[in-house]
């Protein structure tokens, strides 16, 4: 064990990645001698040679696009996006290429990829430098969809998204790469793609999040303990495939229930979770279902801070359902 | 670079035709070249100071800006990425939206919503630049498509670096210029990294401009630190753009001599040797070098004119420290003509949290439903 950042454990899960499987490379702007503008590719090159981590040409349809033929063809690559929100010249190969290879082809080609990119506000990076897009590619059957909140997650979910068969987007909560720190198993371990993980237990409003959102929910709910209300704080870290059934299980626990996240509310994940929950446990409801989301409109720089959701937001959300 | 257009050597001679240019509009230019490095020394240092959040500078890039930009007819358009800032103020960007947008603050046009460095213009034709590499650049073929449909005689300059030369923007504009023949020139500011990749590792191409005639049009390397240079090759490229002759890409061959941003840290991946020897190359120097032997400057001219530039902009900066805070209600403006009311509705639920924790100004009242 070691104690490291988000970022550092994604390091390290590249770098055990690296080492366990030749066929694993990473390719990217500035993954090189920079090491990546977060870092997260630091001492690659060095380690494992120009072969594979190595920059490429400014086009992200060029990296995903090439990274789609090097999996198709037997290797693994891990494509860095230098920022989730310059994912969109790629979105063509991700959405029409890398997710429907498999079902298009019967099964005869894969593209095993992972796509690692920061999403996220928190850094004041104005409106292309802050955006969490999960839905558009939570919405893309074919694509997984992954989200650490802890270091220890960060890399067992990182070698297991570079382990499994179908292509996984990663996306990494830049707002936490320096602010969590936590222990981190040496070498290989992986963290199932399917599960939930209970951040916290509690037995009258559920709280469903993740991502930066994770310890902004934490916090509310220490205050929500304050005033006697006890909450169940899950992070999803899978919004494709979804751990439905511990949705469910953690819905009933409390019957009442409020979603957080930074990303727009109208068709956003928070809406995905509160209607699995109507179509199925709606008995057990004690309470509307709150979403505490950004506003549906592009991220703000100056006024980021009111963007994002906070502990207040949160708070008043769980104090509203759980007096419902 | 033995290719590249030069008419000042690096030691300041003349060796090109001379310019065309009076000698009142010659030291105007040295003017706007000194004060794009005064800016971003002072830029620099509101950002070590935690005033402002990042900084893309144009160090080392003036002569590709002024000489390039200085071309353009008021009517004409500039399509900028991060770094014309400085081309947009001495085409009538007042430095106090110059500045308001580096603090991103109330009296900013772009109302705080973008990072630092991304400034716009609408009286000199300087729109809003994303932050998307290369996007801008269908943008101004489509806009030079339209000036042309109205029978204007406007030119639409389309900036972008090196790394940009690789996005599916770049390859998209170049492609319909060509084929629609519209009045755009392309100006690539080959500053020699994109960031930590060097502009080498962007193509196998021996150099930007040979992309041009894939495209049918032509290309040219032009030395980036000779602003004489940078003018003519301007004028040249939008004479003919303007008389209906059609595109040319211009690759200013220059050198980005900080880091890529106030974050970056450039000794990780590049030479010092490669640095000095471009700082060697100066343009300012060189340009300064040729208007004192022409008898244009004293030596100490410089001195004189970057005093006062660095007062004009401390003055500026001393206003802006003085902006109002950010009303919130522009957290929901501006994404429609009008605020559609699901955005009252959730601008309204917020504003009561924000007001119970003091957060809210007056006149940030609640929308009508
Ligand atoms: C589509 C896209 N990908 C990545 C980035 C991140 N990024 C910002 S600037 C930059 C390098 C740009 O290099 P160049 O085009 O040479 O312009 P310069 O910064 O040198 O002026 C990169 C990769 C971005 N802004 N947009
Ligand atoms: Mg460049």
């Amino acid at each position: 064990m070691s104690t490291l950042t988000l970022i550092q454990a994604v390091n390290d899960g590249l770098k055990t990645a690296m080492r366990g499987d030749e066929r694993v490379l990473v390719l990217g702007e500035d993954v090189g001698p920079k090491g990546g503008v977060f870092l997260a590719t630091e001492g690659l090159t060095s380690e494992f040679g120009p072969e594979r981590c190595f920059d490429t040409p400014l086009s992200e349809d060029g990296i995903i696009g090439t990274a789609i033929g090097m999996a198709v063809n037997g290797l693994r690559p891990v494509a860095e996006i230098q920022f989730q929100d310059f994912i969109f010249p790629a979105f063509d190969q991700i959405v029409s290429e890398a997710a429907k290879l498999r079902y298009r082809s019967g099964g005869q080609y894969t593209a095993p990829m992972v796509i690692r990119t920061p999403y996220g506000g928190g850094i004041r990076g104005g409106l292309y430098h802050s955006q969490s897009g999960e839905a558009y590619f939570a919405h893309t059957p074919g694509l997984k969809v992954v989200i650490p909140s802890t270091p220890h997650d960060a890399k067992g979910l990182l070698l297991a998204s570079i382990a499994d068969p179908d292509p996984v987007l990663f996306l990494e909560p830049k707002a936490l790469y320096r602010s969590v720190k936590g222990e981190v198993p040496e070498g290989d371990y992986r963290v199932d793609l399917s599960t939930l993980r209970t951040v916290r237990p509690g037995k009258d409003v559920t709280v469903f999040c993740y991502g930066a959102m994770v310890p902004v929910c934490e916090r509310a709910a220490q205050q929500a303990a304050e005033q006697g209300i006890d909450c169940l704080v899950v992070d999803l870290r899978t919004l494709t495939p979804l751990d439905e059934e511990g949705v469910l299980e953690a819905a009933k626990a409390t019957g009442r229930v409020v979603t957080v996240h930074e990303a727009p509310r109208f068709c956003g994940y928070g809406a995905e979770i509160s209607a699995l929950i109507a179509e199925n446990v709606i008995e057990y409801m004690e309470a509307p279902i709150r979403r505490v989301t950004g506003f549906d409109t592009p991220f703000p720089n100056t006024l980021e801070h009111h963007y994002m959701p906070d502990e207040r937001r949160v708070l008043d959300a769980i104090e509203s359902v759980a007096r419902f | 670079m033995s290719s590249a257009l030069q008419i000042l050597a690096e030691d300041g001679r003349l060796v090109g035709p001379e310019p065309d240019l009076g000698a009142e509009e010659l030291i105007a230019l040295f003017g706007h070249m000194l004060r794009v490095r005064c800016l971003d020394e002072r830029m620099l240092k509101l950002q070590r100071a935690g005033r402002i959040g990042f900084v893309g500078t144009a160090t080392g890039l003036e002569a590709s800006l002024i000489g390039t930009a200085s071309a353009l007819q008021p009517e004409d358009w500039l399509w900028s990425g991060l770094r014309e800032g400085g081309a947009a103020v001495m085409r009538g960007l007042p430095l106090s939206e110059y500045v308001a947008q580096m603090y991103c603050n109330a009296n900013d046009t772009a109302k705080g919503r973008q990072m630092c460095n991304h400034f716009q213009h609408k009286a000199s034709h300087y729109p809003s630049w994303s932050s998307v590499i290369g996007t801008q650049l269908p943008h101004a073929v489509g806009a030079a498509f339209a000036s042309r449909n109205r029978g204007e005689k406007v030119v639409h300059a389309a900036y972008c670096g090196d790394g940009a030369t690789s996005s599916n923007g770049f390859h998209s504009a170049l492609n319909f210029a060509g084929v629609w023949k519209v009045p755009v020139v392309f100006v690539v500011v080959d500053n020699g990294w994109a960031i930590s990749v060097s502009s080498k590792a962007q193509t196998a191409a021996t150099s930007f401009a040979a992309k041009a005639q894939a495209y049918g049009f032509e290309g040219r390397d032009i030395d980036g630190n000779d602003v004489l240079a940078c003018r003519a090759a301007m004028d040249e490229a939008t004479r003919q753009a303007r008389s209906g002759g059609g595109p040319t890409l211009l690759v200013l061959r220059t050198y980005r001599m900080l880091g890529h941003s106030s974050s970056d840290d450039p000794s990780k991946y590049r030479d010092a040797g490669e640095v000095e020897a471009w700082a060697a190359r100066d343009p300012i120097q060189r340009f300064e070098t040729w208007l004192v032997q022409q008898g244009l400057l004293t030596p100490d001219a410089r001195r004189q004119r970057e005093e006062e530039i660095r007062a004009e902009i401390d003055a500026v900066i001393h206003e802006q420290e003085a902006a109002p805070p950010m009303a919130l209600r522009t957290l929901v403006e501006d994404v429609y003509e009008q605020v559609p009311r699901h955005l009252r509705a959730q601008f309204n639920a917020f504003l009561r949290v924000a007001e119970e924790r003091g957060d809210a100004q007056p006149g940030d009242g609640a929308f009508p439903l």
